[in-house]
């Protein structure tokens, strides 16, 4: 499968563990990337707070871009995800084609247009979909059989409904949960998994945004998770990066291994914690190596 | 068909622990409403089992709860949508809000963070001889925020309330909106100054819970944003949100993509030592964070990148006065 790559601002910014893992893991399992060098940020929700139509002419942009490709978007971001999946809900909404015309005259001065046929997905989506867990599982070479871990799916991905097809698409609330236990770890479910992490408020009220990583963290702590996963880097940034501020704001002694998506699939495929970046976490994931260790080959 | 109900219930007259789970196993119609399998269980199984409901048409907006972890009426939520694959539904009381008894809550704290905000026409001039005209399509605009039936299924889900009591909340936030974009209203100076504030507009996650679980469409959050839109434009930028939402549009506009430091830099005013000395409790606590991530080898790169084409980005910006 070959799809246009859209890596966002953060894998290759604040969780510079998350962009080289993703294209090992790709090329493993035969996803080749064809990464849209030019492609905007698509504005994070933050852009569309001051110009809705600003945001959606910069992400009709990178669809158009994939268009010309033939390609599907693929991201590995929730937020990318929604946002993107959003403008193109608006974009081709069937009631209203005189906007995507209006879009598009933003976009012929370089000499760009959108005709609303691009696909937009995270990994996540693409693992689950377009190969199915069966297949992604013939791939895997390790049993993490020993893990216990929790889900955390970032905003985006998990709202607002109306853009994420999921009548048409039923295992995408679920798919987090198919692939860790996919790769024979054990599931802790739990309600906060598809609540927020807290990071767009980090700047603006840090206090809340710590409680939200205390909150999680400790909670699947105290049922025995031993690492949580997530699709977003920036649940990641918030998650991992300011836990020991939540460790010292909230009085509980967490340690919770926080694991992008695509390591946790690498660790299955057979890479080590040192391919997957591990040791560029704020919390430590020696647990996570030690577990490693003892696991079965499948 | 078979339904089971697992209803989160609290008795404060019990002793000890006051709150249980009870499940009822129902048969039930397949056009059955979660509300309507609340009240088979009240009519013919427990009549203890608390809870609110008037209209059961979705317009009184006294039967928000959660269902499966997710609020939302119990009169517009059918059965054969929400039940699991076991057979189950979940229901619980609203969160946020203090259990008074099982599925009926305390609704005060909602009402007075309303009542906060000032729900009401307020003019300044002397009052007009005749009514009040207002134009036809200022009028359309409020339809969506006027719908709201102040059911709490918004605040129930809000994932900052969640961790934080005093933020003033969406449903109050989007009743704000109802009167600022009035024309007949004329305090909206007062009104973005009170919103400004800490508590107020800006302590929103932008998480979505309320868009998804509000039953009339009033799109809370989508009025939250607008709301901040409207504060910055009036002049009014004196806070880390507001520097944070110009300085991403700034750093997009002249990159293409995000620098992170660059963005922390202009949110926390670096550059400006009145700003800067206000965040300096911010900026100290960075330090830690900085260094942690210098040690892992993360920190983003001094140098951002233009991308190819930033140009056409540019003038995109340009052309649409950002
Ligand atoms: S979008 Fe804002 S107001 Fe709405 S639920 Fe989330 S944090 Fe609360
Ligand atoms: S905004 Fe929607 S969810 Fe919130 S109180 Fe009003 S009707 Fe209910
Ligand atoms: S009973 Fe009136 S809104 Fe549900």
């Amino acid at each position: 499968m070959k799809v246009a790559f859209y890596p966002g601002c953060v894998s290759k910014g604040g969780c510079p563990e998350l962009y080289p893992a993703t294209v090992k893991i790709c090329e493993k399992l035969g996803i080749e990337l064809d990464e849209l060098e030019g492609a905007s940020c698509t504005g994070s929700g933050v852009l569309q707070e001051k110009d809705r139509l600003l945001g959606d002419v910069l992400n009709a942009r990178t669809f158009a871009m994939a268009e010309q490709k033939n390609l599907p978007i693929m991201t590995i971001c929730s937020t990318c995800q929604g946002v993107m999946a959003q403008a193109n809900k608006r974009l081709t909404d069937p009631d209203h084609p005189e906007y995507l015309e209006e879009v598009n005259t933003f976009l012929k001065d370089e000499g760009l247009e959108y005709k609303g046929t691009t696909v937009i997905k995270h990994i996540l989506w693409i693992l689950v979909e377009d190969f199915g867990v069966e297949q992604v599982k013939s791939s895997f070479v390790r049993k993490l059989n020993d893990l216990k871990l929790a889900p955390f799916y970032g905003c985006y991905i998990v709202r607002p409904s109306w853009a994420l097809d999921f009548e048409d698409n039923p295992d995408r609330q679920q798919s987090l949960e198919m692939l860790i236990e996919a790769v024979g770890a054990t599931v802790v479910d739990f309600e906060g998994k598809t609540r927020c992490c807290g990071f767009p408020i980090l700047t603006i009220n840090e206090k809340n945004s710590v409680s939200m990583v205390a909150k999680h963290t400790s909670t699947v702590q105290e049922l025995g998770a031993d690492a949580m996963v997530t699709p977003c880097p920036l649940c990641h940034l918030n998650l991992d990066g300011y836990q020991p501020k939540a460790r010292k704001q909230s009085g509980i002694s967490i340690h919770m291994p926080i694991l992008h998506l695509p390591q946790l699939i690498g660790l299955a495929l057979g890479f080590s914690p040192a391919d997957m970046g591990l040791e560029r976490h704020i919390i430590s994931t020696d647990a996570i190596t030690k577990a490693l260790k003892e696991s079965n080959p499948v | 068909m078979k339904v089971k109900l697992d209803v989160g219930r609290f008795n404060p007259e019990s002793e000890g622990d006051k709150s249980f789970r009870q499940e009822f196993d129902l048969e039930v119609e397949e056009y059955y409403t979660v509300l309507d399998a609340l009240m088979q269980v009240r009519d013919y199984e427990d009549p203890s089992l608390a809870m609110r409901c008037s209209c059961r048409a979705s317009i009184c907006g006294s039967c928000a709860m959660k269902i499966n972890g997710t609020s939302g009426l119990g009169c517009n939520t059918k059965i054969v949508d929400v039940i699991k694959k076991d057979g189950t539904v979940k229901v619980d009381p609203a969160g946020n809000l203090p259990v008074v008894k099982d599925l009926v809550v305390d609704m005060e704290p909602f009402w007075s963070k309303v009542r906060e905000i000032k729900p009401f026409l307020q003019t300044k001039g002397p009052e007009p001889q005749d009514e009040y005209i207002a134009p036809q399509q200022a009028m359309l605009d409020l339809v969506k925020p006027v719908g709201c039936i102040m059911c709490g299924a918004c605040v129930s889900d809000c994932t900052v309330l969640e961790v934080d009591s005093n933020f003033i909340g969406p449903a109050a936030l989007a009743k704000a909106s109802r009167f600022i974009d009035d024309p007949r209203d004329e305090m909206n100076a007062e009104r973005f100054a009170q919103l400004n504030q800490y508590t107020g507009v800006w302590d929103c996650t932008r998480c979505m819970a309320c868009v998804e679980v509000c039953p009339k469409g009033v799109a809370p959050m989508d009025r939250i944003m607008t709301i901040r839109d409207q504060i910055i434009n009036a002049g009014i930028k004196n806070t880390n949100g507001a520097r944070h939402a110009e300085g991403f549009a700034s750093i997009v506009k002249r990159y293409g993509t995000l620098d992170e430091t660059q963005l922390v830099i202009k949110t926390f005013g670096v550059l400006n030592p009145i700003v800067a000395l206000k965040n300096i409790k911010a900026l100290f606590g960075l330090l830690p964070v900085a260094y942690r991530a210098l040690r892992k080898n993360k920190l983003p790169p001094v140098f951002h990148h233009k991308i190819a084409g930033v140009s056409y980005i540019k003038n995109i910006f340009k052309k649409l006065g950002a």
